[in-house]
């Protein structure tokens, strides 16, 4: 009965995480990708040139000199073994053919365009506008199917508790990947795009698997209807469901791991994010989850009482 | 007994035939895909363009001008022009899509094009922006005024635009245009064929104009200047410029496939090459083996011969979706693919679930058989109420995402869907197909898991 035990240490070391990751979040920000606040990204590679790719200071000279670009900022990151991502306000079609035509510095590197995106800001900001929608109608939509799925066990807690516990612990779930994607940021440039909103949502959807379990087998054990306490019945699901939980968990990072290690270079932020976001996930609806169903029910049965 | 094993071999066949679908119809895996029966070419996957490479263009429609109620039907009006003109250009499978404004997207009506294999924007949006401006004109009247400039080098220049004047007679109401070749000097030249106002206006204008010139205006440009010599009532006119025989035709398409009905700019534009495309194929397939290969390993140390029977599920649903996918068709994305792996990771969740059921109810006593059926029944609500949240997810992602968004719901729901149907239904076949009902310590060891045997939990309880 540990859970019932330590219920206050990890109900606060969960709020704790959750604090350091928000400051964590304030310290750092997170940088916005093309994605969602407009503008250019250019993937060349220079694999073809015999004198190997130019210097990134060269390149970004001669496109800050070019008066008809009129490009004031511009980031130049190496990639690969040859080549730049090159990152600009957006572009039109000319400006993108004057800007591909300078790559080569007069023909002395020959260059290969690999990728080439440009955002208008009005698309961008319709994609964070469409983000936040989706996120909001999920969690809604969690909230009231819960309600619905658990509607014949609603004592002692009534069954939208269950939906609005599921939605505290998965702001837990999705705020630490958030912090540490952050502080990833930080060092490595890494932005937020519609990949990393996909992360997000698809940890929504893993977590409130993972939080179904561990209710449903609280739902199963309450209509058993043996004597013995709330409180007893949350602890008894949830080590009743730890096998499980650390088993699944480790099968769905099984094949998390190798699409970080060996996938696509444009999901690897993706994996990683998700990976993290998953672990907290079946932390949560372990040691966040169910303290909070037993502290819920101690409240409600101290404000009867009086 | 025997009506068990009997639908286990029904299924196993069901299941090997649609893996051998799945098989032979993907070139990469057949040598000689080529000489194939040709119902297999039809079931290639679709790739998306972030693998296949190409050009995605997002347009936005200026319907400032179009009634509210018309906006809907100017837009397809609109995709049709522009779905005829990519066609023109030879693109294989482009996708042509309105995008509605809305309360939800926020943003006005939109137009998104999709070009598989094409990398070159610069031509791309040239073949999509242009509208053939075409136009008939006629001598202007003797007193008009004629502009003329002196150059540098102190040649004259008449500017024959002065020349002419416009007439209402447009491309507006050309009813088709046709590629021909002259009998005599086998030039090509392009036939036109007015509607029913543009026959009367050029009646109208060639009976004034007998013995004069009309210019054919193409672009702002006279491409031709024919002498009128009679009146033409039945609507026929001829452009014989100095075509080559493929500018004659690239015209024709792009006077038929007609004007812009309203205008548009655009917004955004993405090309990927094909090689950036391929590789992330193939890294993409890579991470789904070696995590499908980590997976198989981790449930057959763990659940011993239970674990066995869901890598044979695993592998079932993972032939379904792929057929799914070829079948339907579904795009796949980089973001698809993704989701795809995801789903991998609930099929086997369902298992885990069910199967640390069993060992549960037969740690509490049942014997094998009966544990293997409580067990299934235990876990079900667990595994509904999970997937259906999971499903319920996948549906709002679809219908509000972006097309990224989109890839992602799709495959994941259908992953989920269909795991559904492989961790139970296919699972339990076989689970009792197998007909274990005696516990002895070789059935325990089998349905033990992880260090211990299932009898072993039995005596430590």
């Amino acid at each position: 009965m540990f859970i019932i035990k330590y219920k206050k240490i990890f109900i606060s070391l969960s709020v704790l995480l959750v604090l350091v990751s928000v400051i964590f979040i304030a310290i750092f920000g997170l940088k916005l990708g093309i994605d969602f606040k407009g503008g250019a990204l250019l993937e060349v590679d220079y694999s073809n040139s015999s004198s190997g790719r130019p210097e990134a200071s060269l390149l970004e000279n001669k496109i800050k000199t070019l008066k008809m670009l009129d490009i004031n900022q511009v980031l130049i990151q190496p990639t690969a073994e040859f080549g730049y991502l090159i990152k600009t306000r957006n572009l039109s079609e000319p400006e993108h053919q004057m800007l591909s035509a300078l790559l080569s510095l007069d023909g002395k590197y020959p260059v290969l365009e690999k990728s080439f995106n440009s955002i208008g800001p009005s698309v961008g900001s319709e994609l964070a506008r469409k983000a936040i929608i989706s996120i909001i109608m999920v969690i809604f939509a969690i909230i009231f199917f819960i309600t619905f799925a658990f509607r014949k066990v609603s004592r002692p807690v009534a069954s939208w508790k269950y939906g609005v516990i599921t939605i505290i612990t998965l702001l837990h779930d999705i705020i630490i990947p958030t912090a540490i994607f952050a502080l990833l940021s930080h060092y490595t440039g890494a932005e937020v795009d519609t990949l990393f909103v996909l992360a997000l949502l698809t940890i929504l959807g893993l977590s409130v698997h993972d939080k179904i379990v561990v209710f449903d087998r609280i739902r199963e054990n309450l209509k058993e209807g043996d004597k013995k306490s709330f409180a007893e019945t949350v602890s008894i699901s949830t080590s009743q469901t730890i096998v499980r939980s650390i088993n699944i968990t480790l099968t769905i990072i099984g094949v998390l791991v190798p699409l970080y290690l060996f996938g696509p270079e444009t999901t690897k932020n993706f994996a990683l994010v998700l990976t993290i976001g998953l672990f907290f996930g079946i932390y949560s609806s372990l040691f966040f989850a169910s303290p909070l169903l037993i502290l819920l029910e101690e409240w409600q049965l101290k404000n009867k009482k009086p | 007994m025997r009506h068990k094993i009997a639908s286990a071999l029904l299924v196993l066949i069901f299941g090997s035939g649609i893996a051998f679908f799945v098989y032979k119809t993907e070139p990469k895996l057949n040598k000689n895909f080529e000489t194939q029966n040709a119902f297999f070419k039809k079931f290639p996957f679709r790739l998306g363009l972030d693998l296949s490479g190409g050009s995605h263009l997002i347009y936005k429609a200026d319907v400032s001008a179009v009634e509210s109620s018309e906006v809907g039907n100017s837009m397809d009006a609109l995709r049709d022009v522009i779905e005829r003109r990519v066609n023109l250009f030879g693109v294989s499978e482009p996708v042509v899509q309105v995008q509605h404004g809305g309360i939800i997207s926020g943003s006005g009506e939109q137009l998104i094009v999709d070009l598989p294999g094409i990398t070159d924007i610069k031509q791309a949006v040239e073949m999509i922006g242009q509208t053939p401006i075409l136009e008939f004109k006629t001598e202007a009247p003797n007193d008009t005024p004629q502009t003329a400039t002196v150059d540098k080098d102190g040649k004259v220049n008449l500017d024959i635009g002065s020349q002419f004047v416009k007439t209402e007679l447009t491309g507006r109401y050309l009813k088709k245009a046709t590629l021909e070749f002259d009998q005599n000097t086998r030039e090509p030249r392009v036939s036109l064929q007015f509607d029913d106002t543009g026959t009367k206006l050029f009646a109208q204008i060639t009976k004034a104009n007998i013995g004069k010139m009309v210019a054919i205006y193409l672009d702002g440009t006279p491409v031709s200047t024919p002498v009128v010599r009679e009146e033409i009532p039945n609507g026929q006119a001829v452009i014989s410029g100095s075509f080559t025989p493929n500018e004659a035709k690239l015209l024709v398409g792009r006077l038929n496939s007609g004007a812009l009905p309203v205008p548009i700019t655009l917004l955004s534009t993405q090309t990927i090459g094909a090689t950036l495309g391929e590789s992330a194929v193939n890294a993409g397939v890579k991470a789904a083996i070696i995590g499908f290969l980590l997976v198989t390993i981790f449930l057959i140390l763990w659940y011993r011969l239970p674990g066995l029977i869901a890598v044979i599920a695993l592998s079932f649903y993972t032939a379904i979706l792929l057929a799914i996918f070829k079948l339907l068709p579904v795009t796949l994305t980089a973001a698809g693919i993704g989701g795809f792996i995801i789903s991998l990771g609930m099929a086997v969740d369902a298992n885990v679930l069910i199967f640390e059921r069993m060992k549960e109810e037969i740690r509490k006593g049942y014997n094998i058989s009966d544990g293997i059926h409580t067990g299934f029944k235990r876990a079900w609500t667990s595994v509904r109420d999970s997937n259906t949240s999971s499903i319920i997810t996948s549906i709002i992602l679809f219908w509000l995402g972006t097309p990224l968004i989109k890839g992602f719901a799709l495959t994941f729901g259908l992953g989920v869907l269909v795991s559904m149907f492989s961790a139970i239904t296919i699972s339990r076949i076989f689970l009792f197909a197998l007909g274990i009902n005696k516990n002895n310590n070789f059935t325990s060891f089998l349905f033990g898991s992880g260090f211990s045997s299932a009898k072993n939990m039995t005596n430590n309880k």
